[in-house]
């Protein structure tokens, strides 16, 4: 039986929460904030945090000077169809994996995960050796293929937890009622197991966003996505702390806007099964 | 007959205008500071006079050296033209992987490119990449804070009145800081300053038979000097300033001196950005009587990875980016000020730019730099505050975090010493020297 809640406790935990919550979103704030500041507002000691003239100049010289709709773009097409691509091979195998063990499958598992514990770069020079070869360099194509494969692991480890936890003996009696595999997989066993491929699908198309090392070292001008775009206002030399501000805004609003939208179904598939 | 031959000629010259009329399109890969990204705005001047299309690819420095490192030693071809530094010109052109700018036609005027800047973006008398824009470091000083204190700036400073001077103006209650320098890790950040610095002590990073000098007598100067001045009259927190950090100090008047890139000039000189524009002077950067300055050299240059399909219009894109007519029409459209600096001896000649308050002083810092002679001992390397070979960056990068955590009080000036002379040793055998 649960605990009665005091109204005091529940105050107190809902400001931890809430305090907890900024802590982590302060970062983005902060760059939404600074984004609207003039170069020498975002880099004044001690800095100004509301109380400033808000302008959209900066967003102004993005807009004039990137063609954010191309990179945008190719950020939609590469962390979808990565995201697609990686589900429909992630399906079968977490199916097999979860239904019909066999005495590697843990080892298979692991064996996955470990390509994921390997620095990127490692890698770089055969990767990019490939590309040349297939004629794959900047090309969406081809990083659809190799964020997917980056991702898959993880994919096939989400659904690989969800599935286990559909009792396999509704998918038996789908065999006796005459359904193939196919049908079993498309009909009896996917339904149930939506709102867990939902969160997957969600969580790896957020990582495929973000991802901003194969993005960056794949691509030149016609495949770049928006982690490329961030990286060309990034400057070493020269205080651009606000134009790099507003593009970074550009670059995490439309992802921001998608998690908001579906936290709901987020936490839901990240939480499926956890309480029994 | 005569038709058979009519036909011909009609053909030839057919086949010539085409030749003339085919257009590319050229992808350049290059870094985002503020004269490339005019250029960009500018391109449309090129494609009117060549035809010629321009796509751009612009990263962060760092990001755009490990994106064209990884193209040209694979030969990707992904770009046409890359925008790189003095430290890969030499070594990528004694590799064969960038097309040699010696046939540059008489009207660009090759001659009338700074000799320093030639010198650092050649390989055995060769140019491999055309100079954008260069620059050297100086001393930027408030005239101001100077003027209160009685002090007076000589054109040409040493090492121990900068030093004096920056204690004097010292001010830790009212925030005023007598210099700011360079304190974070990386062989372009605190290295770049110190290899510098070094020259002017006599020290330098190899004796003629590639062994390390960190244990010499001049590195130990340079850097007990460096650190005794920073704890002294530094800024809080220094081992964590780099140029932009420094900038962000100077501009809200926290410096009384700084001595950095003269690419900073137009910065803190810029009423829109700088709360102490009206107040900067500039001197050369210091040195110590032993016949170097502490001052360095760097170009952002433009070159072409061999084996590109489009090297005419990469070169004439070179040929647009670099010349005398560019410096015009920047100078036409944005004014003196913005001018790439530091490439062409007919700018400095120029008497409208001769105004522009830093010119002169940049032009001399980059006349007093020398890559192919930059110690007061010979040394077998090419490059002032670097050291031209494929180890350097990160060598220099781990002796860097050993100097920046020696200011940070986590060890003293002799265990930073000990530890860079190890590593470089061991790093330096490893690659076989």
């Amino acid at each position: 039986m649960a605990r009665a809640v005091t109204p005091k406790r529940k105050a107190i935990t809902t400001a931890l929460a809430w305090a907890a919550g900024l802590v982590i979103f302060f970062p983005i704030l902060w760059t939404i904030l600074t984004s609207f500041k003039t170069e020498a507002q975002a880099i004044s000691d001690p800095p100004v945090f509301l109380f400033f003239d808000w302008t959209l100049e900066n967003y102004g010289i993005v807009q004039e000077r990137s063609d954010y709709m191309r990179f945008l773009w190719n950020s939609v097409v590469i962390s979808l169809g990565s995201t697609l691509l990686g589900v429909a091979i992630a399906v079968p195998a977490a199916w097999s994996m979860a239904f019909v063990p066999s005495k590697r499958t843990k080892d298979i598992l692991l064996w996955m995960l470990s390509t994921k514990m390997l620095p990127a770069v490692g890698v770089l020079y055969p990767i990019y050796l490939l590309f040349i070869r297939f004629g794959l360099l900047d090309s969406r194509a081809g990083l659809v293929v190799v964020i997917m494969l980056i991702n898959l692991p993880i994919i096939v480890w989400m659904l690989y937890t969800y599935f286990r936890e559909i009792p396999g003996e509704i998918l038996e009696a789908a065999r006796m009622d005459g359904a193939t595999l196919k049908e079993e997989i498309l009909y009896v066993l996917t339904p149930m197991a939506v709102p867990g491929i939902a969160s997957t699908v969600l969580l790896n198309v957020i990582l495929a966003w973000n991802e901003a090392f194969w993005t960056l070292n794949l691509t030149a001008a016609k495949a770049a996505p928006l982690t490329a775009f961030i990286a060309s206002y990034s400057s070493p030399e020269g205080l651009f702390y606000a134009k790099l501000s507003a593009a970074s805004t550009m670059a995490i609003a439309p992802i921001l806007v998608l998690g908001w939208f579906s936290q709901k179904q987020l936490v839901r598939g990240l939480t499926f099964g956890a309480v029994k | 007959m005569y038709a058979k031959h009519a036909l011909r000629a009609a053909m030839a010259c057919f086949l010539t205008v085409a030749g003339i009329a085919q257009a590319d399109v050229i992808t350049i890969a290059t870094v985002n500071n503020g004269d490339m990204i005019r250029m960009q705005g500018l391109t449309s001047d090129f494609t009117e006079k060549t035809g010629h299309q321009v796509e751009w690819v612009t990263l962060e420095e760092n990001v755009l050296r490990q994106r064209v490192t990884t193209d040209i030693t694979t030969r990707g071809g992904q770009f046409d033209i890359m925008t790189i530094g003095m430290y890969e010109t030499p070594i990528w052109g004694a590799n064969g992987w960038l097309v040699p700018l010696d046939d540059l036609p008489a009207a660009y005027d090759a001659d009338d490119i700074l000799p320093a800047m030639r010198d650092g973006l050649s390989h055995d008398g060769t140019l491999y990449a055309a100079p954008f824009y260069g620059e050297s470091s100086m001393i930027m000083y408030r005239t101001d804070l100077f003027k209160q204190a009685g002090l007076t700036m000589p054109e040409a400073p040493t090492w121990d009145f900068v030093a004096e001077a920056a204690r004097q103006l010292t001010d830790k209650d009212n925030e005023v800081y007598g210099i700011c320098l360079r304190g974070k890790a990386g062989w372009g950040e605190n290295m770049a300053f110190l290899t510098a610095m070094g020259n002017s002590f006599g020290a330098r990073w190899f004796d003629e038979d590639w062994k390390a000098q960190f244990d010499s007598d001049a590195w130990k100067e340079t850097l007990s000097f460096y650190l005794d001045l920073m704890n002294d009259a530094g800024p809080p927190g220094a081992s964590n300033n780099g140029f932009n950090e420094n900038l962000s100090l100077f501009q809200q008047g926290k410096c009384a001196m700084w001595i950095d890139a003269t690419v900073a000039a137009s910065f803190v000189t810029n009423p829109a950005d700088s709360t102490v524009a009206d107040h900067v002077g500039f001197a050369l950067a210091p040195d110590d009587g032993k016949g170097k300055r502490g001052n360095w050299l760097w170009a952002w240059a433009l070159g072409i990875p061999a084996g590109t399909q489009k090297e005419a219009a990469a070169k004439a894109f070179i040929e647009w980016a670099t010349s005398k007519d560019y410096l015009a029409l920047v100078a036409e459209k944005e004014g003196w000020a913005n001018v790439p600096p530091g490439t062409r001896a007919s700018l400095y000649a120029n008497p409208e730019y001769e105004k522009v308050p830093f010119a002169a002083m940049t032009l001399k810092s980059i006349e007093t730099a020398d890559p192919l002679h930059p110690t007061v001992d010979p040394v077998p390397y090419v490059g002032v505050q670097f050291v031209a070979i494929p180890e350097f960056a990160g060598i220099a990068t781990e002796v860097g975090q050993e100097f920046s955590a020696a200011l940070a009080g986590q060890q003293s000036a002799d265990e930073a010493l000990q530890k860079a002379q190890a590593l470089t040793t061991d790093a330096m055998e490893a690659a076989g020297y």
